[in-house]
């Protein structure tokens, strides 16, 4: 796609949406048998699975933490993600993408309890439409509670752009590519940011205005994680209304 | 409503002093820290639905060896941490020489954990006389966050089982079950087990097993129609769970009862 004259007019952007408008999102828990959690995320058109294993024992060895767990974050893209083929295996973008992630999910995680233990978190992109690395933070945390880890809460994630002089939440991949600037938010349920990345420019005013409508769309995903966590044992639900 | 599914950092309480397992407190609230059945009778707990088994001195665990090593076997106990097991551990004097004979790398062991110190050094134990190599019968995993279930109100369900299926039955604390008898009280015991780990968030589960035992001993002869199984859904969704604090007690009993060689 060549750049676009304009790509937001009179209030809806390219595909339809208004500014302040999330891409769909469908959510599912426990997707994998092998791992000890698991989640598929769709956010648009990202494709994301994430797994968790652990806690469990730390190879190799001195990696490991005699006080707490460590927590390892592998984000990886399919080579078949990507229109043009990404080549594989880690490059330095995803190198930091998994650190950042990382260091998203980490303060949440109780990592005190499990001392010389590891806590391994892959997310694979099977397909990718801007915002990667947001739906891989929302699909982790749900992977990390379906695996039973005790956390303080999840996390939930979305970016914040401009185009065209107009702030809008998260981005697809046009206006991701031909936009002024994208920035990732990550908080926790109470609203403690762990996660705050730009890319291009806002002024002081964009970026509140910015966190602002970031904060909104998170505690949107929050719903929509919790919903879907829920939804994996309905029956409990039944069996709380009964008593 | 004293019982509810709750996810990580759900507000449970403003009362810190009942804070228990599964819950953390933060300005002086209590949240949940896992996911899982929230209940506020007394004690405000979480039970969680799924994790890791973490050892304590004293659990009865079913242990997979995995080396041999100089004095010492190591032993997968499914948690995050190794298990050892040393040679004066063994109910008699062996030789370091000849410790593969008496248990090799793939052997499966009814053991003890004796103590686990702050580094998680994992110390086991066979010297006691219900712990022992197992030899024969099969051994399955569930959960182990669903274990007091399995053993049921003072032991209650486990007990039907061994009667209902004519099995020797061993639950270890991490999750692992030994099944020994007869190969179709076997396999109807392998299946009433990971059924009950398919339904333990549902209530009246032991009911339910009950039925589901009896029909799958009857099922030669008459063949059931899939209706029925609706009713019997509706009708057992009545009955009331057993609360947490029991369910801790049962825990022991349950064990003790496996331990005093109350089965046949």
């Amino acid at each position: 796609m060549n750049k676009p004259e304009n790509l937001i007019e009179n209030g809806i952007r390219l595909d339809g949406r208004k500014p302040d408008e999330l891409r769909p999102i469908k959510i599912e828990v426990g997707v994998l048998n092998r791992a000890d959690g698991s989640c598929y995320f769709e956010f648009g058109g990202n494709k994301v699975i994430a797994a968790v294993y652990g806690p469990r024992e730390v190879h190799p060895r001195h990696m490991q933490k005699s006080t707490s767990a460590v927590v390892r974050y592998r984000y990886n893209m399919a080579s078949f993600s990507v229109e043009e083929r990404k080549r594989p295996g880690p490059d330095r973008r995803s190198i930091e993408i998994s650190k950042v992630s990382r260091e998203a999910l980490e303060p949440v995680i109780f990592q005190e309890y499990f001392p010389r233990s590891a806590i391994d978190i892959f997310v694979e992109v099977l397909q990718a439409d801007a915002g990667t690395r947001t739906a891989g933070i929302n699909a982790a945390s749900i992977a990390l509670a379906d695996a039973g880890i005790p956390m303080k809460s999840l996390v939930s994630s979305c970016a914040v752009g401009k185009i065209n002089d107009t702030l809008v939440l998260d981005l697809n991949k046009d206006e991701d590519n031909y936009g002024q600037a994208d920035m990732p938010v990550a908080i926790t349920k109470d609203g403690n940011i762990t996660l705050l990345q730009m890319d291009g420019h806002l002024s002081r005013d964009e970026f509140r205005e910015a966190l602002e409508m970031a904060l909104k769309g998170c505690e949107a995903i929050y719903e929509m994680q919790k919903a879907a966590l829920m939804e994996k044992y309905p029956a409990q639900l039944e069996g709380d209304v009964i008593e | 409503m004293d019982k509810k599914l709750v996810i990580p950092g759900e507000f449970l309480s403003e009362n810190p002093d009942l804070a228990d397992e599964g819950t953390y407190v933060e300005d002086g609230k209590v949240f949940s820290s896992v996911m899982g059945v929230a209940s506020m009778k007394n004690r405000i707990r979480v039970v969680p639905l799924s994790g890791k088994y973490v050892p304590k001195p004293g659990d009865l665990v079913i242990g997979i060896v995995k080396e041999v090593a100089f004095s010492n076997w190591i032993v997968d106990i499914r948690s995050p941490y190794e298990g050892l097991l040393h040679i004066s551990e063994y109910p008699r004097r062996i030789e370091s020489e000849e410790m593969s004979r008496y248990l090799n790398v793939g052997d499966s062991i009814m053991t003890l954990i004796k103590d686990v110190d702050a580094n998680m050094k994992i110390e086991l134990t066979l010297n006691d006389q219900r712990l022992r190599p197992i030899r024969e019968g099969r051994v399955v995993e569930v959960t182990p966050s669903k274990v007091p279930r399995l053993i049921g109100r003072g032991g209650s369900m486990i007990a039907m089982l061994k009667n209902e299926t004519n099995c020797h039955i061993f639950v270890g604390q991490n999750g692992r079950i030994w099944v020994a008898g007869k190969d179709k009280g076997m396999d109807l015991a392998v299946r009433a087990i990971l059924k009950i780990e398919r339904e333990t968030h549902i209530s009246g589960l032991t009911e339910r097993i009950t039925r589901f035992l009896k029909e799958e001993k009857g099922e030669k002869i008459i063949e059931r129609e899939p209706v029925e199984q609706e009713t019997e859904k509706m009708e057992t969704q009545e009955e009331k769970e057993p609360s947490e604090k029991e369910t801790m007690e049962e825990k022991e009993g349950g064990i003790l009862d496996e331990l005093l060689g109350n089965d046949k």
